[in-house]
């Protein structure tokens, strides 16, 4: 087939579930491609002598290649192919930001009439194919005497201990809650990343032969010292994640029925609120629900309110349409559910009842001024324009502050003025010895494929140093 | 792992539990708190460290039974396992010499206090501690308290041991008839006997310390679930506490959001002791 015929062929969007079916469901929401489906997406790939798509991708899969694999109908090869370099292919081919990627640079995407190469669709097939049919066996070099720590069980930190475990090394994650996976298993929901997918993903690490330590909190029930001093660890990678939730500091803001995000996900993602006949953590519901925020933990709060049986769930944001960060498919989706979206709206103060339960907001409506240090124009009240909200509850998605935990219980190590570890943007390295860090506790909040990337420099790093000991 | 090693029933729906926990026993100070959880599917709660124990790597906690999750803990018995134990978690009681150190205990908060006026005994304070309870089969740890304390007051309700009354009206004696130059209060209990606590010490402007209990997920800092308001400002108890100015803190507060899931845990309450009857018959 040559690139003219390629060319031709239109992209295939992937099926979901119907809006109004899936708003009151916690499955997940695109159905995936069938086999005929992936192979004639791949068949758009033009194979480019310079795959530009490489080099968007955070953690370099052989992009082209996998989709070639995919076309000839050699599936699993594909996920092999993928899996050289990624070590959660289901999960990144959900909760990639792949426009913003891979499929960015796309050169079948850059022409004016060709939408780009659906990259992420077609991981995400090669990897769910992999795990219903295929049981890859995965390279690992002779087994080195050499320990490695990885503090948090997050994307950054699970992408170091793959890496490292492939390279032969003796690899422990120490993860502070219950369960490995972080964000992945206490923020992202089910509907966007099914949790068995997650848990499959994450067996093939511990399978590998990675040790998984869960309930183990550094810089509390050890520190990092200790970790390199007394247990033998040749080298620390922290990936600690974002950390403590913001508030907005307005009056009323304690009343019940105001959640962080950070406490409406863990709920129900983590702790399975949703579902109360089996689990015991509870989640209130009620009719409306506001989400202050518009990035993509406040889709993913307002989706899941709106599953939890919230009618009214809707998005409160204090800029504008153009401003919000969150990707244009989540915003889709959410639209499409019945999520109502209200820009230029900043909220003063929340208005509680005699138990103490939050019963209304009272906002104010903003005009976008001149562009502020983040260069989007900044939003400024107007005047008299100040409103009463109802609500049942709202959530709080405006980000986060570094949690003080390992940082403040690590000494030598250099902090940001924000408080943020300060590491080698190539190689993770801290200013201690020994000591690396990636991902969001390095960054702020970020993405999770931006951790993963961060975590496969550090482990390239990590070897290196332990291989030669110069720091 | 997290294997109870020893249980013993205090009353009142009260148990004592040593539970092995080596890397927690090892690192464990006063005024710390793990979280449990006591099965695959259950829900993560916060307790506050009684005693640890570095050389069995066992810590002690005091649980009184009041929902689904306490009721589930109290039907383990020696030998079974928790199935999460995380910790120790918070950040520990000040501990210096201060001089006199009042340390109260009201309730089963008498076992959280212990530690602390142990410790406050060592670095050299001279320890009055007040404990309470509604009558004298009630009360917990005397012994252990006049061991670590240079005294030890008594208040019951029902005046069947020491005073008749409660932990402040003791504590108002101390400062008001007796004249005691106090120069910290500790106080460990139910929220409603650390705001009385504190308003009485408010009067004379005497540092005083509580520990509060809010609602936690994850005890780490990253679900702002227990947060409190401390001098009008925002602060995690998890990560910023328990520990907290007890001239600062607002009560009211702590005790409405310790209210919000209430009808919840009734109903799951009432489900699960329907299905533990059910099953029992």
């Amino acid at each position: 087939m040559d690139t003219k015929e390629r060319l031709k062929i239109k992209k295939h969007v992937m099926q979901c579930q119907p809006p109004e079916v899936r708003s009151s469901n916690f499955k997940e929401v695109p159905y995936g491609y069938t086999a005929e489906e992936a192979v004639e997406e791949a068949k758009r790939c033009i194979q480019c002598k310079r795959p530009y798509c490489i080099e968007g991708c955070p953690v370099y899969i052989n992009i082209p290649a996998f989709i070639k694999l995919i076309e000839e109908g050699d599936f699993l090869g594909a996920a092999k192919k993928i899996k050289e370099t990624n070590s959660l292919p289901a999960v990144c081919g959900r909760v990639c930001p792949q426009e913003d990627q891979c499929e960015k640079v796309c050169t079948v995407g850059k022409r004016k009439d060709t939408p780009s190469v659906a990259i992420g669709n077609l991981e995400r097939f090669a990897a769910d194919y992999e795990a219903k049919y295929g049981d890859i066996h995965i390279e690992i070099n002779q087994k080195k005497d050499k320990k490695v720590a990885v503090v948090g069980g997050g994307p950054a930190g699970l992408t170091v201990a793959g890496d490292l475990c492939k390279m032969g090394y003796q690899v422990s994650i120490y993860e502070a809650l219950h369960e490995i996976g972080g964000v992945l298993m206490y923020g992202i929901p089910e509907f966007r990343l099914p949790k068995e997918i997650l848990s499959r993903e994450l067996k093939v690490l511990e399978d590998m032969g990675v040790n998984v330590f869960t309930n183990e909190v550094i810089g509390k029930t050890f520190n990092v010292d200790e970790l390199l001093n007394e247990r033998g660890y040749g080298a620390v990678f922290i990936g600690t994640g974002a950390g403590t939730p913001k508030f907005l500091n307005i009056p009323g803001e304690e009343l019940n029925g105001i959640y962080s995000a950070n406490e409406f996900l863990t709920r129900v993602n983590l702790m399975r609120a949703y579902n109360k006949s089996e689990y015991d953590t509870p989640i209130k519901c009620g009719k409306t629900l506001v989400v202050f925020g518009a990035g993509n933990t406040a889709m993913d709060a307002v989706r899941t309110a709106l599953r939890l049986g919230y009618q009214d769930s809707r998005i409160f944001y204090r800029r504008s349409r153009n401003e919000m960060t969150a990707r244009i498919e989540e915003v889709y989706h959410a639209e499409e559910e019945g999520v109502k979206f209200e820009f230029l709206i900043n909220p003063i103060r929340f208005i509680g009842d005699e138990n103490h339960n939050v019963t209304a907001v009272e906002c104010e409506r903003m005009e976008l001024g001149e562009p502020d240090e983040s260069g989007r124009r900044r939003p400024i009240p107007v005047k008299g324009s100040e409103f009463i909200a109802k609500i049942d509850a709202a959530v709080i998605a405006i980000g986060t502050n570094v949690n003080p935990i390992v940082p403040s219980s690590t000494p030598g190590l250099n902090l940001n003025k924000w408080g943020y570890i300060t590491a080698d943007e190539n190689t993770g390295k801290t200013s201690k010895k020994g000591v690396f860090a990636g991902g969001d506790i390095v960054t702020g909040a970020a993405t999770v494929i931006l951790a993963m990337g961060a975590g496969k420099k550090a482990a390239v790093a990590i070897d290196k140093y332990l291989e030669t000991g110069i720091w | 792992m997290y294997q109870i090693i020893g249980k013993k029933n205090l009353g009142e729906g009260i148990n004592l539990y040593n539970i092995s926990a080596p890397d927690i026993a090892l690192k464990a100070l006063p005024g710390q708190f793990i979280i449990l959880r006591v099965n695959k599917n259950g829900e993560r709660i916060p307790i506050t460290i009684a005693n640890s124990d570095k050389k069995d790597k066992t810590i002690t906690i005091l649980v009184q039974t009041l929902g689904k999750t306490t009721h589930l803990l109290s039907e383990l018995n020696v030998g079974e396992s928790l199935a999460d134990l995380v910790g120790p978690l918070g950040v520990p009681t000040e501990i210096k010499k201060f001089g006199t150190v009042v340390c109260i205990g009201g309730g089963f908060g008498t076992a959280v206090i212990y530690p602390i006026a142990k410790a406050m005994k060592a670095e050299g304070n001279r320890v009055i501690s007040i404990i309470g309870a509604r009558s004298k089969e009630l009360l917990l740890m005397e012994d252990e308290m006049k061991t670590a304390s240079s005294e030890v007051l008594v208040a019951t309700n029902d005046g069947s041991c020491g005073t008749k009354g409660i932990v402040t009206d003791v504590l108002r004696n101390l400062i008001y008839d007796k004249k005691i130059q106090i120069d910290r209060v500790i106080a460990v209990g139910p929220v409603i006997m650390m705001k009385a606590v504190s308003d009485l010490t408010k009067e004379k402007s005497i540092k005083t310390i509580v520990s509060l209990n809010p609602i936690m997920i994850d005890g780490t800092g990253m679900c702002g679930a227990c947060r409190v308001l401390v001098g009008n400002k925002t602060k995690f108890a998890c990560v910023d506490g328990p520990d907290f100015d007890g001239h600062l803190v607002d009560f009211d507060n702590l005790m409405n959001r310790l209210k919000f899931y209430k009808e919840e845990e009734k109903t799951s309450y009432d489900c699960h002791m329907k299905a533990h009857h059910n099953l029992t018959a």
